[in-house]
């Protein structure tokens, strides 16, 4: 029998496969088709303080390996993910979530983290500094080494649970960002968000995303989250949930030799619904091929030598 | 909604850029008209989201135009082809808001719903009238399967090469009915809103990342908050749309 079984700041996940936010709603679209207990976790949709539309329509544009999108963080606020979707999670998904959380402000953000930090149901606090989607905030807090610094000291003091910065991949020197946000006490790093991207439409010849411009994902961006991944690993000691791309067992084997702890699968979830499960199910024997008793055993193996 | 592998049974043209798909498989997931189906299509990276035309006795219909990669791939697929679909998305129309005399409007591509519709409808005991939009004579499909389905049947071309010349809108002042049903583009709902006498529902489309209600790409704001158009609809009725 092989070992599936990860640790994220002392929290031990079945095993590292956890849908990325914004590609699972509150998991309840997965659960009436399989048990989505057998994920290692999942991070809900990005949440913000007041409810918010999104973007307008087309929000998505379809590119030869993934796709961009401008949602813009739609979702219905912290009060009602705390008092509707939470309550309702807990009928179908037995373990803890990761609450994803957008602020346009400093301030905004301490309220989110002190709200999700009080919920038993919550295991980790994942920042979303890096939505290219939203004007108020998102990816500007996440290109700058003294933002995400000073957000993760403010979020620590307001909260006990372990906090992971969820990063942007549109910066010049990923690493830099990431250290930053080590340096301010935090206890993980999620990355990558989308790419900016757009598309346009020959036949209009207009952007085909009613905002111009999305945020890139799918297959086509895992080289570049992997490498990410990989350079990240050199420089921080705090744990790397990888994402980016990920479509297949392989991937997720690959992405934790690059240096990540655990696993996000968002794109692959839209396009086969049950991605993340095949995943989950195909990884055994994928470690047996490559002979890897524990996936604990190869995390940032490719650093080795 | 379920994802299954049925077999192509048929892909014949119909019509100008038209197509016809008759797949075999399991499809008790569709459980209304008005509901789809999402296609992956080799070499497209997201499916492709088509009405339910028919469904009967495990044999799904579906009536498609092609307008780019995804659906001039589609229409190479050869019979003994098997598909991925993810089956049964989307509310559906309320076959039981149709009263004595509904109205179905089905312009172009919006066509097809309304075949299964309209046979609900002969079955719950209504006598429907269907108008059917198309641009030219050649692009002009199922008008004898709705007069053979039961349905008093108009066909309008705007060049008038065929059937009224006009629009929709031309034929339905002139008809008495208890409820319409519409979908097609746009710019048909518009001129439709304007012309109808009675409460009912129309079918929208929007670009599409899952087609299941995952990822808020399809979102629309109605006057009870927002839906999304592939879990909360397609189907909208007449009197929660923002115009
Ligand atoms: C609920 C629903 C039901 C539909 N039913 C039918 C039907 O019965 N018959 C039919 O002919 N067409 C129908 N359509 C439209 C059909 O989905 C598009 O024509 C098709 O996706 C075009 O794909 P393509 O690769 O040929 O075009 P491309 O333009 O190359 O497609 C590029 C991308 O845009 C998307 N896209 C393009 N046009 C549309 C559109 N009108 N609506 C949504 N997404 C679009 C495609 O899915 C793809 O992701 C329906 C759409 C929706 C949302
Ligand atoms: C439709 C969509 C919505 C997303 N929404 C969020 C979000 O609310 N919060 C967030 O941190 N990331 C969001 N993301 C980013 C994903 O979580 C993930 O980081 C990114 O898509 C890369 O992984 P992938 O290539 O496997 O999709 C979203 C991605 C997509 C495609
Ligand atoms: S297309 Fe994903 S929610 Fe509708």
């Amino acid at each position: 029998m092989v070992d599936t079984k990860v640790t994220l700041s002392g929290w031990e996940l079945d095993n590292p496969v956890i849908p990325a936010s914004g590609t699972f709603g509150y998991g309840k679209e997965f659960a009436e088709l399989y048990d989505i207990n057998i994920l290692g976790t999942f991070s809900f949709k990005g949440t913000t303080v007041e409810p918010r539309f999104g973007n307008p329509t087309p929000r998505i544009a379809e590119c030869p390996a993934g796709i961009i999108n401008s949602i813009g963080l739609q979702n219905p606020g912290m009060e009602h993910v705390i008092s509707e979707e939470l309550p309702e999670m807990k009928k179908y998904f037995g373990k803890k979530v990761i609450a994803n959380l957008g602020g346009a402000n400093i301030d905004e953000y301490a309220r989110l983290a002190e709200a999700f930090g009080k919920e038993e149901q919550v295991g980790i606090l994942e920042i979303n500094v890096s939505c290219p989607n939203v004007k108020d905030g998102g990816m500007a807090h996440g290109t700058s080494c003294e933002n995400v610094y000073n957000i993760v000291k403010r979020l620590k003091s307001v909260t006990e649970k372990p906090v992971y910065m969820k990063l942007t991949p549109n910066v010049t020197d990923i690493v830099s960002v990431a250290k930053a946000c080590e340096d301010g006490g935090a206890d993980g790093i999620s990355l990558i968000n989308t790419m900016t991207g757009m598309r346009v439409d020959l036949k209009s010849k207009k952007p085909v995303v009613a905002n111009k411009i999305a945020g890139y994902s799918g297959k086509g961006v895992f080289p570049v989250a992997l490498r990410m991944v990989y350079q990240v690993y050199e420089a921080v000691k705090i744990p790397i949930i990888g994402m980016g791309g990920v479509s297949c067992a392989e991937d997720v084997v690959e992405m934790m030799l690059a240096g990540a702890s655990a696993v996000g699968v968002g794109t692959a979830n839209l396009i086969n619904p049950y991605a993340s499960k095949e995943i989950v199910e195909a990884l055994p024997a994928v470690m047996e091929k490559y002979g890897i008793n524990s996936l604990k055993d190869i995390i940032g193996g490719a650093h080795n030598g | 909604m379920e994802r299954i592998f049925p077999k192509v049974t048929g892909n014949a043209k119909i019509a100008e850029n038209t197509y016809e798909m008759r797949l075999s498989g399991d499809f008790s997931s569709i459980t209304a008209p008005g509901q789809f189906v999402n296609f992956a299509v080799e070499g497209c990276y997201l499916r492709r989201p088509i009405s339910v035309c028919d469904v009967e006795n495990g044999i799904l219909t579906v009536v498609y135009k092609t307008v780019g990669k995804g659906t001039e791939i589609m229409s190479r697929i050869r019979p003994g082809e098997t598909m991925d679909v993810l089956s049964g998305l989307g509310n559906g129309y309320d076959v039981g808001a149709g009263g004595k005399r509904p109205l179905l409007i089905g312009g172009g591509a919006g066509v097809p719903p309304m075949y299964m519709l309209c046979k609900a409808l002969v079955r719950a005991g209504a006598r429907p009238v269907a108008v059917l939009g198309f641009n030219s004579r050649n692009e002009v499909f199922y008008e004898d399967e709705f007069k053979a389905a039961g349905a008093e049947t108009h066909v309008t071309t705007v060049d008038g090469s065929y059937g009224i010349k006009g629009y929709v809108t031309d034929v339905i002042g002139k008809l008495d009915y208890t409820y319409f049903y519409a979908c097609g583009p746009e710019a048909m709902f518009k001129a439709v809103e304007k012309t109808v006498k009675s409460d009912g529902e129309y079918s929208f489309e929007e670009r599409m990342g899952c087609g299941f209600g995952a990822c808020m790409g399809c979102s629309c704001k109605t006057k009870y908050g927002s839906k999304r158009i592939c879990k909360d609809g397609p189907v909208l009725k007449r009197g929660e749309i923002i115009w």
